[in-house]
């Protein structure tokens, strides 16, 4: 066992700044927040019907959340079954315990093909790794093929959304960047192309089928890995995910280690709540699934890539390890009032939004800048908890994140117990907790203490001095009452016979 | 130590510390949602499927070689992909070319078919989904997905369950199988949905059976 960092995720820069310094600048783009605005809000009504339309969504929520516990507490016992039924369906699995691996791994499986292209199929694993650009490094060209990442491929851009990466931009900026870029990558934009969803559309299958009809190598995720099967599941609603994973010869999926679920069974319940919270459909346009390879249908070398990258120190932590149950819907993140105003980029990931706030923190440890302040991109309002179909409490979760940057303690950084320092810049709150907790314990000078503020209350400022300043700021503080209330307690015998 | 080993030991070192009984997930959700008769199944599957923009269309066993031949006729293909095992008399009046699914033919050649007749293994009537499973009214994973244009016949009642988790206890995960809720569609472009991206962008569904007189359904046809 390495006992070093080495290998570490790649991402994030480290130079991306804190949440707040680059929220402050998305929420001053009014195109940013309209585009937003307008994609969040007619998601939202839409998901609300569509889970409406079941009755039993409880009982489904629950069932799925415990399936994912379930699968996560048992995870090295349904990871070696998985293996076992791919490899036996004709597969070949690889284990990658970093970003650096499994980019290592695809690279070396796509030269042994002797190609230098590949289709992809959007994926959150790939994207986390940086794939693309490792296979750039490589002379390897990747074409995304999904249209939104079509959309962030063209316009040099970063997606900054999971399930629309392409959220940020409206349709004339689509036409735009199509006009622009696609020439520069293969077939153009048609002449005289217009912002109709529709033409934009016909635009892209025109774009990409060229690239489709001759792919010899696709790349993939996977939504499932079922382990009793050795099944892979991808949901997607274009055809593009059906044009890679069935027309090139050889397949390679990146899936993290969390996707498994045990049972072939246990799909039901996930088919029934993703699409339904995801893009509010009672289904998605087209759901594949393979076993292996199959005799003269579809890819006949098929290699599996089983993704850790973070995710088993994510697994260590007993609060933490409920974030490897999502399954990517994005329900969270339409929902959020953080994310509707600051946007997708702000969180330095490609996991943005309230479940990005803690996995990115989990998977890349809190020792950056963006992920020791993206425990407190929110305001726990819980509306993201409310959403989710497998009930993560991602606020539960922020809070925990919140108190390790605070106040350091254990955690497993790639496999190894390390002990955090207290995050820097905290002094202040830090020593407020600590005057907090010496005060409760001390009532008689929580007594003095109160009846001093009750007694001097006409003199209290209306904003704090020195460095509570900017807190106060954008806040009101709390009016102390004319009279404490264990005082009044007291003298009233807890307002017995309606004494005030 | 392969990362195999790593990461295995990572995962169990993670769980060293967890008590979980091995105990079977509760399973409180429903097997179908609703009660209804044979026949309102097949009607709610037809305004699912139509609701997804998929053209409905049910006919007799008789009548299904004269539909076939007229849908392919209307649309003014001139080649239709064939799966091997469908059966021949479903085509008999159908006069575009036949292009039987074969191991051979490349992603270029079926780029100029217009076409595709398959059958499918089990419609879903809840989510208005039709599934395949590579059997031989079916053919190859490509026939379905190149072609622009895709009819797919399903047997009422009999291929017809309500719900998806009776459709999953049909199935067999040994096979491909590609599930289909109406046309190729995105919503990528401001989250509103858009039909129509690479797969077949017209999806039509001919349910051949029962005893309902040959009657076009109005819905999605238009």
């Amino acid at each position: 066992m390495s006992g070093t960092f080495v290998g570490m995720p790649v991402f994030p820069p480290p130079t991306h700044p804190a949440f707040p310094k680059a929220a402050h600048e998305a929420v001053n783009n009014p195109t940013l927040r309209g585009n937003l605005r307008h994609a969040t809000h007619t998601i939202r009504a839409k998901r609300a019907k569509a889970v409406a339309e079941v009755s039993d969504w409880a009982a489904l929520r629950e069932a799925g959340k415990r399936i994912k516990d379930h699968t996560l507490l048992h995870l090295d016992r349904y990871l070696v079954q998985l293996e076992e039924a791919v490899t036996a369906a004709g597969g070949t699995v690889h284990w990658a315990a970093d970003a650096d691996e499994a980019n290592r791994i695809v690279a070396g499986l796509v030269k042994e093909t002797g190609e230098s292209e590949v289709v992809k199929v959007k994926s959150m694993a790939t994207q986390e790794i940086g794939l693309n650009e490792a296979l750039e490094a490589e002379g390897i060209r990747a074409y995304e093929t999904d249209l939104a990442e079509l959309i962030v491929q063209l316009g040099h851009d970063r997606p900054s959304h999971i399930l629309v990466p392409a959220i940020h931009r409206n349709r004339g900026e689509i036409r735009d960047i199509f006009r622009k870029e696609m020439g520069e990558w293969g077939r153009p934009a048609p002449e005289g192309l217009t912002d109709t969803p529709a033409e934009l559309a016909e635009a892209a299958r025109l774009h990409l089928r060229e690239k489709f009809l001759r792919a010899k190598v696709g790349i993939s995720g996977a939504n499932f890995m079922v382990a009793e099967t050795g099944t892979l599941v991808v949901v997607e609603s274009e055809g593009n995910g059906r044009m890679c994973l069935t027309l090139p010869e050889t397949l390679i999926s990146v899936v993290g280690i969390e996707k498994i679920v045990p049972t072939w069974q246990d799909l039901e319940v996930f088919l029934q709540t993703l699409p339904r919270s995801s893009t509010a459909e009672r289904m998605n346009p087209y759901t594949s699934t393979w076993t292996g390879t199959t005799d003269g249908d579809g890819p006949q070398t098929f290699h599996l890539v089983l993704l850790d990258n973070g995710r088993s120190d994510t697994l260590a932590d007993e609060v933490g390890r409920q974030a490897l149950r999502c399954i990517r819907c994005s329900a969270c993140l339409n929902v959020c009032p953080v994310y509707e105003r600051a946007g997708g980029h702000a969180y330095g990931s490609v996991y943005p939004g309230p479940i990005g706030a803690i996995l990115s923190p989990q998977l890349r440890g809190t020792a950056s800048e963006i992920d020791a302040s993206l425990p407190y991109a929110s305001s726990l309002c819980g509306a993201c908890y409310e959403v989710c179909p497998v009930a993560i409490d991602i606020p539960e979760v922020l809070v925990h994140l919140r108190e390790r940057v605070v106040e350091g303690g254990e955690a497993v950084r790639g496999g190894n117990k390390v002990l955090l320092k207290p995050a820097k810049g905290h002094a202040a709150e830090r020593a407020a907790m600590r005057a907090a907790r010496w005060a409760f314990s001390h009532p008689a000078a929580l007594r003095t203490g109160q009846r001093l503020a009750s007694r001097s209350r006409r003199l209290h400022p209306r904003t704090l001095p020195g460095p509570g300043r900017a807190w106060s700021g954008t806040r009101d503080l709390p009016v102390v009452p004319a009279e404490p209330f264990r005082d009044w307690w007291q003298r009233t015998g807890g307002g017995k016979d309606g004494a005030k | 130590m392969s990362s195999r080993e790593r990461i295995l030991g990572r995962v169990r070192r993670a769980l060293a510390e967890v008590r979980d009984e091995d105990a079977p997930v509760e399973r409180g959700y429903l097997r179908e949602h609703g009660a209804r008769s044979v026949a309102e199944t097949v009607d709610l599957l037809a305004e699912n499927l139509a609701d997804y923009r998929a053209v409905v269309h049910r006919c007799t066993a008789d009548e299904l070689a004269a539909t076939l031949g007229r849908l392919v006729g209307e649309r003014g293909s001139t080649a239709v992909a064939v799966p091997t095992g469908l059966p021949p008399e479903w085509l008999t009046a159908t006069g575009a070319e036949q292009v039987a699914d074969s191991a051979e033919s490349t992603p270029y050649e079926l780029d100029r078919v217009g076409s595709v007749v398959t059958g499918c293994a089990v419609a879903i009537a809840e989510t208005g989904t039709i599934v395949l499973d590579g059997g031989p009214d079916q053919g190859r994973r490509r026939i379905t997905l190149i072609p622009d244009h895709h009819i797919c016949v399903v047997r009422v009642p009999e291929q017809v369950v309500s719900s998806v988790p009776q459709a999953l206890e049909r199935l067999d995960p040994a096979r491909p199988l590609t599930w289909i809720s109406g046309p190729s569609a995105t919503s990528d472009i401001e989250l509103d949905r858009v039909e129509g991206v690479h797969g077949p962008r017209t999806l039509e569904v001919v349910l051949v059976g029962g005893d309902r007189p040959s009657a076009e359904l109005n819905t999605g046809d238009s």
